[in-house]
């Protein structure tokens, strides 16, 4: 059988997303599965992100695997200049999955055509977050009670943010997804996308701040805007306070609205929030160990 | 040097007997153009010249082989850096076969990716790309995804 990896988001149909989080209800009824008793879990951390590495653990900890592997490259091989090449390959003769991320865009393509076990990319650089775009579904599916018709506001970095990407094109598998993208000019949505939507004739607007818009939306996306994503630390200065959520802008909005953020924030959603029931980020979090159960279980069948 | 040794020697640069003239590369390009066909391991006969007058290029260069035959596979290479090459296929002196190249659908080897960022520029990776456009030409990466543009295009 050919193997299965996670790569890129797109390499899945609406059918595997489906089944992904169907698991995902699944492994939330039920996280303690004894289903990974006797695997070996690779995980490679070429670069430290901690949020993500415990989330993978966790999961794998609870369908009772064993993992083996490194949290960041300067305490493995990789420092003494040993190649992704030869790493994948060397890993790949004792365990029987990868979970890795990489700072280097392409990384984990490539890991996966080196590799002869499932690789599942946990992150190449800007490029692809997929198991982070399958939580991100998982939150919307359990807080609205479908995908289709979902009104979606996308808030902050739209520009180099590939959470927002990713979860654009997988929103676009569903029926009538409705978008709206707010962000300064310098952090707009780019063509590509939004050729896309009008390829599939899908609906999106354009806002530079965030206005009544939000009141029709089901799902307030935020992200982070950095500060080292402009060329002129004026227009930063400019916008940093533009793309703040806050609790008294919540008034209006949809009582099934949720507030998603792939976290870690910085101050784009005001701690007053926090306590409002439509702040969901947290609980997204949470979502995450599931979706990567599901994710784990799906790649080496499982269930 | 005698006149009718200059007539010989002119003659031996201009025709061949068998085999594939290369017309139409711009002159910049004529020795990517020698190392992407890997004419420089050949055996047989080859002339070029550059820097040669043309109304279409400004400027153009030219190659002769001699006893040299391309599948369109390997010729179609070139497309990416003489998007206007014509060939001559020479048989017993005579132009037995004219044809132009086209940009292929995949792109293999050849062409760096634009992105810094990306694997294949950091590790030793044979590039593989995508064409989405072909006029202007856009490759996308098959590992970072990334669109290399034509104005972007460098040889790897
Ligand atoms: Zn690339």
């Amino acid at each position: 059988m050919k193997k299965k990896d996670l790569i890129s988001i797109t390499d899945y149909s609406k059918e595997d997303y489906l089944r992904i989080l169907e698991l995902a209800a699944y492994f939330e009824r039920n996280p303690n599965q004894r289903l990974l008793q006797g695997k070996v879990v690779a995980s490679l951390f070429f670069e430290p992100s901690t949020r993500t590495r415990l989330s993978f653990e966790t999961a794998i900890n609870r369908l009772g695997g064993r993992i083996i592997g490194f949290s960041d490259a300067g305490s493995s091989s990789v420092s003494k200049g040993e190649t992704l090449h030869d790493t994948i390959k060397m890993v790949s003769n004792y365990a029987d999955l990868i979970v890795m991320r990489h700072p280097l865009e392409g990384s984990s393509r490539y890991a996966s055509e080196v590799s002869d076990i499932p690789v599942i990319n946990a992150g190449d650089g800007a490029n692809q977050h997929p198991t982070q775009t399958l939580l991100d579904m998982y939150s919307i599916l359990k807080t609205q009670g479908t995908l289709d018709n979902i009104n979606i506001c996308m808030v902050g970095d739209l520009k180099y943010g590939r959470t927002v990407h990713s979860l654009l094109m997988a929103m676009s598998e569903f029926k009538n997804p409705v978008f709206n993208f707010i962000a300064p000019d310098e952090l707009a949505m780019p063509e590509e996308y939004k050729l896309f939507l009008k390829e599939k004739g899908i609906k999106y607007y354009e806002h530079t701040e965030i206005n009544e818009n939000i009141n029709y939306a089901d799902i307030v996306y935020m992200t982070r805007v950095q500060k080292e994503r402009f060329m002129d630390p004026i227009e930063y200065e400019k916008v940093k306070n533009v793309y703040i959520l806050k609790n008294n802008m919540l008034k209006n909005t949809k009582f099934n609205m949720r507030i998603l953020h792939p976290l870690p924030r910085v101050n784009e959603i005001h701690t007053d929030v926090d306590n409002n029931e439509k702040a969901y980020y947290f609980e997204q979090a949470r979502n995450g160990v599931y979706t990567r159960e599901a994710i784990i279980a799906h790649i080496l069948n499982l269930k | 040097m005698s006149d009718s040794l200059k007539k010989k020697l002119k003659l031996k640069v201009s025709a061949i007997n068998n085999g594939t003239v290369i017309d139409h590369i711009p002159s910049e390009n004529l020795f990517k153009v020698i190392s992407i066909l890997g004419l420089q391991n050949l055996k047989t006969q080859i002339t070029f010249g550059a820097n040669l007058e043309s109304d279409k290029l400004g400027s153009k260069a030219i190659i002769k082989l001699s006893d040299v035959f391309f599948e369109d596979d390997e010729i179609n290479k070139i497309s990416l850096i003489a998007r206007n090459a014509k060939l001559n296929i020479i048989r017993d002196y005579e132009v037995v076969e004219k044809r132009v190249v086209e940009v292929p659908d995949k792109v293999i080897g050849i062409v760096k990716c634009f992105n810094p960022k990306c694997i294949t520029n950091n590790e030793d990776i044979t590039t593989h790309f995508t064409v989405i456009s072909k006029s202007p030409l856009d490759l996308k990466c098959k590992y970072c995804e990334k669109i290399t543009h034509e104005d972007q295009i460098a040889i790897k």
